[in-house]
């Protein structure tokens, strides 16, 4: 998988929030997008992600070596941002099994999901509503829910928010478990979480 | 296939959220409840026409789906998951797992408000069944497919209240006039090949409106 961002423009109300960003990643690459508040980190995430369209350039995805829509790429990405949110009105294994229905890609998740959630401390807590949870419990399980599907490429938002030490543990060794497997993006404000990555890109 | 079962994946998903939050059935049955209870004072014991009743149907049912049928995509902006669905579905498999959510509650709808006219309207009485099914059916699922794309526009807003009913009266007027003149013959029974005119209307709007809305959902539910 080989993914090469184009003269990347997004503009909102012909305001640029970032523009001619170019760069290309493959597997076993890491990217740190960095940047102050409003920088417009969380959109570039979006925009790789193909969640929102860019006014100039293009990003372009190579699966096997075939150009590839982002849109045929559900089953290998993965994200965890403060603008993915799961069902409060679900448990947290109900989040796990309807998203992974709807994702369709037949994967057997039981196992899978049940390493991840004790990997997270939240086996005990499976069957209790997401709405009960305090914000670092929901953090957790977004990591769960992100990586489930074991994606090539991983998008990590503002990953340590709202963690405590032992969750920005669990969730380094994800990341360093990614950098080997597949690629990664970082969007932080940390300058200790952009070491993460090989690459770096900074905007503002 | 896999789009298929997305679908019916994103319908159950609907199904039990609403099940357990109740954010669409009880704007829904408040509404029919009340409205239908002013009208009866309104009129009291005069004795409406056929017209005059299948009209006042369709205002409750309208009204009703302006109420509720929005539901479906503010509910998922409202709790930031839009985003998590764009991410596991693709547009299409959204966009038609909703659908089929709101024809199943527009169906539930008429059904409730056929109940309480019955017993609140003495006048309101089917004399010709397949006639009043073929039209509650087929009006629902036009009136479900034109509420679902509006409620997907609607929901990227922030006027959401009152956008909702302003943008659906002209598109849904025609249906609303052909299922006001069906329902009207179903009430005086004319034979139901009498209305074969009304059928064909709402088959064409059905069609239209679900091929138009396929093709128009993507670009409002990505941007």
């Amino acid at each position: 998988m080989k993914l090469t961002a184009s003269h990347l423009t997004k503009e909102f109300n012909r305001r640029a929030i970032f523009s001619d960003i170019s760069f290309t990643l493959e597997i076993g690459d890491s990217l740190a997008i960095t940047g102050k508040n409003g920088a417009g980190k969380s959109t570039l995430v979006k925009t790789l992600a193909g969640l929102l369209s860019p006014t100039r350039g293009a990003v372009e995805y190579l699966l096997n070596g075939k150009k590839t829509e982002v849109d045929a790429l559900r089953d290998h990405i993965g994200m965890v941002s403060p603008y993915v949110m799961l069902y409060d009105e679900f448990t947290a294994m109900e989040n796990l099994t309807l998203l992974s229905r709807i994702r369709s890609n037949n994967l057997p998740i039981e196992e899978q999901s049940k390493e991840l959630l004790e990997r997270f401390s939240l086996w005990n807590k499976r069957q209790e509503l997401v709405r009960t949870f305090s914000s670092g419990m929901k953090q957790r399980l977004k990591f769960v829910f992100a990586v489930l599907h074991r994606p090539r490429l991983l998008f990590v938002d503002e990953p340590t928010s709202n963690l405590d030490a032992e969750g920005v543990r669990v969730v380094r060794g994800m990341i360093e478990k990614q950098k080997k497997t597949g690629m990664l993006i970082v969007a932080t404000n940390s300058a200790q979480e952009a070491k993460w990555c090989k690459k770096r890109i900074h905007l503002g | 296939m896999k789009s298929l079962s997305s679908t019916y994946a994103i319908l159950l998903k609907d199904a039990q959220s609403e099940l357990r939050t109740r954010y669409a059935v009880n704007a829904l049955f408040m509404f029919v409840v009340t409205a239908a209870v002013i009208v009866q004072l309104a009129i009291r014991s005069e004795q409406p026409s056929s017209s005059v009743l299948s009209g006042l149907f369709w205002v409750v049912v309208f009204f009703a789906a302006m109420s509720g049928l929005s539901r479906t995509f503010v509910s998922e902006e409202e709790r930031g998951t839009s985003m998590t669905l764009q991410l596991v579905a693709t547009s299409s498999s959204v966009y038609f797992g909703k659908l089929l959510f709101n024809i199943v509650l527009t169906l539930l709808l008429n059904l409730a408000i056929t109940l309480l006219f019955t017993v609140v309207f003495p006048g309101f009485v089917v004399q010709t069944f397949e006639t009043f099914l073929l039209t509650v059916v087929l009006s629902s699922i036009g009136l479900a497919s034109a509420s679902t794309i509006l409620a997907a526009i609607i929901a990227k807003a922030n006027t959401k209240g009152t956008l909702y009913p302003v943008l659906a009266f002209p598109i849904l007027l025609p249906l609303l006039m052909t299922a006001m003149k069906a329902t009207a013959r179903a009430l005086e029974g004319d034979p139901f090949g009498a209305g074969i005119e009304e059928y064909q209307i709402l088959i064409s709007y059905i069609m239209v409106i679900t091929a138009g809305s396929y093709l128009l959902f993507d670009y409002v539910w990505k941007d």
